[in-house]
């Protein structure tokens, strides 16, 4: 990706530049970029890739906005440099919805209505898919915990842990072959990534 | 925010991240290792701190493990994360002050990607892993051109935000002795919210045989410019049975360890109290699980 600094008229600025070539795979599509080793991961995702569903809140690794998913963990990226995704796989929350159905999160998230703002909402989902990836049935207990670093300065959190417990049971559904929740998405979208 | 510019490397081997750490000592440059970046990146970004060189140590291969030797020691490598170390089956049933420690260190999304190993190089005052570390007499084993070399945990953090490994050395592992017999205690953290760094931490790491302690250590979190070793507390229990007189000794004496300063998580008194009844609390715990060990 393209960079671009102010010319102070050093003579070693332009060649001093470091810059990386990585590989990587997000949202399934396999991709290759030319970074400066200064690059947050958060920036590649925003700038690099126009994926601005992932929010810079804090920009100091307490909020959790801005975390996606790397090989299946959750991560700040906001805390992690773009050449650290060489050879490594990160899901933002574009990758939650296929063209055509929301992610459950996203439903569960509608439904319940689990956000207000939307500003902390990817990070929230991306979270919450971790913690379902690893645990299909968690308690209220294990939804609060695995969500508690992720900070939402509006909803009070109640409804956002009811959007997971909602998206839990309609993947367990899913998976037992046993239909769809009430309300299942048309894919009109909900507006749930929030300004950015 | 963006760190000030850098080089970047990853090496693939252990001698090839020495090599790369001593040839910029050499020349006069600052390298950092970059293992968890969950303290290091946050820095960089506030320039607080701004190497010439990182050395990514993540693409080092053979280093995410913690284990147990047959004899009963627990080695950390310098990739294991917090939240293995959570998760961890070993930890759960053989290192109670480890796996009471694992899931109050930060928040979950830190504990994907921060290093015990890491912590205990941040030497943050308020890190909890040191703490751990020092009252179980643990160590740090370190690498550098010269080979390797074993640092007491104690002598490890040598103030705050310093460490005692040379420029071009790499922490490898952190070593936890074998018990002397069975292991109890715990970890106990005041904060002011979930994630929160310590207001007030306690280590309490015991070795009980037939309900008398055979090794005591303790150690405090966030009162105090670092890792404080409550030495004489420890020693107070060992060769004892943790009785009500026992406990509030030991208590009153790590109270004393404690160097609180007031500040926005609370006042010096009030720290210096939480710490006697955290001691309390752990070694009252521990007292009723030994008193269950010798009556089974
Ligand atoms: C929001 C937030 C909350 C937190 N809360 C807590 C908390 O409650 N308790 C707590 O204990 N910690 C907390 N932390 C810090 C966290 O535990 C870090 O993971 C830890 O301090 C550093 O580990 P790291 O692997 O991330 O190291 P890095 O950030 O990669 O490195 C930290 C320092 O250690 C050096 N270093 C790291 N590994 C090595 C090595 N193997 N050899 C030589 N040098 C090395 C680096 O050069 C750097 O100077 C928090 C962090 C954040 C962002
Ligand atoms: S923006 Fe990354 S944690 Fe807040
Ligand atoms: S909905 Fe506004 S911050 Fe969470």
């Amino acid at each position: 990706m393209t960079t671009v600094y102010d010319d102070r008229g050093e003579q070693a600025a332009a060649t001093d530049v470091p810059l990386r070539r990585i590989a990587f795979t997000i949202n399934g599509a396999r991709k290759i970029a030319e970074v400066e080793p200064r690059l947050l991961l958060a920036h590649l995702i925003r700038r690099g890739l126009g994926l601005t569903g992932t929010h810079l809140g804090c920009d100091t690794t307490n909020c959790g906005a801005c975390t996606v998913l790397v090989d299946g963990k959750a991560v700040k990226s906001c805390t992690m440099l773009a050449v650290q995704a060489d050879g490594h796989e990160i899901t933002t929350v574009e990758g939650l919805a296929t063209a055509s159905e929301l992610h459950p999160l996203q439903e569960g998230f509608r439904q319940e209505h689990g956000l207000q703002c939307g500003f902390c909402t990817p990070g929230m989902m991306l979270s919450a898919k971790a913690l379902l990836d690893a645990n299909p049935s968690p308690t209220e207990e294990d939804v609060r915990w695995a969500l508690s670093g992720n900070l939402c300065r509006c909803t009070g959190y109640q409804n956002i842990v009811k959007s997971v417990l909602w998206a839990a049971d309609k993947l367990r559904a899913a998976g037992n072959g046993a239909g769809g929740e009430p309300g299942a998405g048309d894919g009109s979208g909900a507006g749930e990534d929030g300004s950015s | 925010m963006y760190p000030s510019r850098f080089r970047y490397e990853a090496p693939r081997s252990l001698t090839e991240a020495i090599g790369l750490l001593h040839t910029t000592e050499s020349a006069g440059d600052q390298a950092k290792v970059l293992a968890g970046g969950q303290s290091l990146v946050p820095l960089m970004k506030l320039r607080f701190a701004a190497p010439e060189l990182i050395v990514d140590i993540n693409n080092l291969p053979g280093l995410d493990y913690h284990r147990a030797d047959p004899d009963g020691t627990i080695r950390v490598g310098a990739l294991c994360r917090h939240a293995d170390l959570e998760h961890s089956a070993l930890l759960a049933s053989t290192q109670p002050t480890m796996a009471a420690a694992a899931p109050l260190i930060a928040d979950p999304i830190v504990r994907n990607r921060g290093t015990l190993v890491g912590s205990l190089c941040h030497a943050d005052p308020q890190g909890d892993w040191a703490s751990v570390v020092v009252a179980l007499g643990g160590s740090v084993v370190a690498q550098g051109p010269g080979g390797r070399r074993s640092i007491p945990a104690d002598a490890f953090v040598t103030g705050p935000f310093e460490n005692a490994l040379a420029p071009d050395e790499i922490a490898v592992e952190a070593v936890i002795p074998p018990p002397q017999g069975v292991p109890a205690g715990g970890y106990l953290k005041l904060e002011r919210r979930v994630g929160d760094f310590a207001t007030v931490g306690v280590a309490v790491a015991l070795d009980t045989a037939g309900g008398t302690v055979t090794r005591a250590g303790i150690a405090l979190t966030g009162v105090g410019g670092s890792t404080i070793a409550a030495t004489e507390a420890g020693q107070a229990l060992t060769g004892k049975v943790l009785t009500a007189e026992i406990i509030e000794q030991a208590a009153g004496l790590a109270a004393q360890a404690a160097r609180p300063r007031t500040d926005h998580r609370g006042s010096a008194e009030y720290k210096r109290h939480m710490v006697r009844t955290f001691v309390t609390r752990l070694l009252t715990r521990a007292g009723q699980a030994a008193e269950a060990e010798r009556a089974a």
